[in-house]
């Protein structure tokens, strides 16, 4: 399968998520540029992290009105799979493909650290081969990750089971101490009404292989394998 | 047409928290010479705008104001001709 990995002015985690689709998990994988309209017959679509126009206006802000955005919609309303991570997160919420919006971390800290994510929904094309209640470890580097939504947005979030990741424990308690931005309900990760869409703010590019400190985000590039080949796994894999 | 200035004013929603508001609110309380309830940071945007009225410029400023200037889940604006 193709992975399509867009580049904004100021994404500086392209690299990284080419680096684990192409040779870590051995798949077809190039860069689009924010300004081209051609999505390259791309499977899945990765708005990776960074710092898009420099986090001008609001993280994410700009970023919305680039061309290519236009095709990640349509691509997105024709159920391809999106996966924004950390400043792609961002995007996909100011774009409207997510719900809510990211406020400043409560601590007002840059808050550059592992920490550990329990998997809530394993029904999207990215935590599919994931087993439901794991945690999984995983750094995040960010400022801006504190998750807002108004209170009848996040209930109904929670209530179409669309909360896919929670910041928890390492063994899977959900409490402030673990929440490394004040983010509404530890939320670290939600997918949109369709299910294809996935944001989180934490980076599984950069816990794709062992050295670099944990493997844990290999499983959520394993899933979007597996669900584009086209096959249903009979029972997730832990 | 005409150069209309138009000045835009962001603010964060009253039940948005305000952890930037808080951090200078606690710096004001430390130097002790005012006595201040609340602190909230918003943003100022000026627009020199080409219209054909200046309500035409206003109306301009605010389409602007909702889909680039604010994020209308966080924020609310306000626009005033200059």
């Amino acid at each position: 399968m193709k992975f399509g990995i867009v580049v904004f002015p100021g994404s500086n985690c392209d690299h990284d998520a080419y680096h684990v689709t192409k040779h870590v998990i051995g798949q077809e994988a190039h860069f689009l540029w924010h300004g081209d309209t051609d999505l390259a017959g791309s499977d899945c679509i990765i708005l990776p992290g960074g710092f898009s126009y420099g986090d001008y206006l609001r993280c994410g802000a700009l970023a919305k009105f680039s061309p290519v955005m236009r095709e990640v919609a349509a691509f997105a309303a024709r159920g391809g799979p999106v996966l924004g991570i950390c400043n792609g997160f961002q995007v996909l919420l100011e774009t409207g493909l997510l719900e809510g919006a990211m406020l400043r971390n409560a601590s007002l800290r840059f808050v550059c650290k592992h920490v550990h994510l329990r998997v809530e929904e394993t029904n999207t094309p990215f935590t599919r081969l994931i087993a439901r209640g794991r945690v999984l470890r995983m750094p995040v580097a960010h400022m801006e990750g504190n998750y807002y939504a108004d209170e009848e947005t996040l209930k109904r979030i929670e209530a179409e089971g669309r909360v896919v990741f929670r910041y928890s424990t390492p063994d899977g308690q959900i409490d402030a101490a673990s929440n490394p931005n004040g983010a509404a309900r530890n939320i670290a990760g939600i997918c949109n009404g369709a299910r294809n869409v996935v944001g989180l703010m934490p980076h599984p590019e950069r816990a794709s292989e062992a050295a670099l400190g944990s493997d844990d985000g290999r499983a959520m590039f394993d899933s979007v394998v597996a669900a584009c080949a086209g096959g249903r796994l009979a029972e997730s894999v832990a | 047409m005409k150069t209309h200035r138009v000045r835009v004013i962001v603010t964060l929603k009253s039940v948005v928290l305000d952890p930037q508001g808080q951090a200078i609110h606690q710096v004001i309380d430390g130097l002790g010479t005012a006595h201040v309830q609340d602190v909230r940071q918003g943003k100022v945007f000026d627009l020199a705008l080409d219209a054909e009225s200046p309500q035409a410029a206003l109306l301009t400023a605010e389409q602007l104001a909702r889909n680039v200037l604010s994020n209308p889940i966080l924020e609310t604006f306000a626009c005033s001709l200059q």
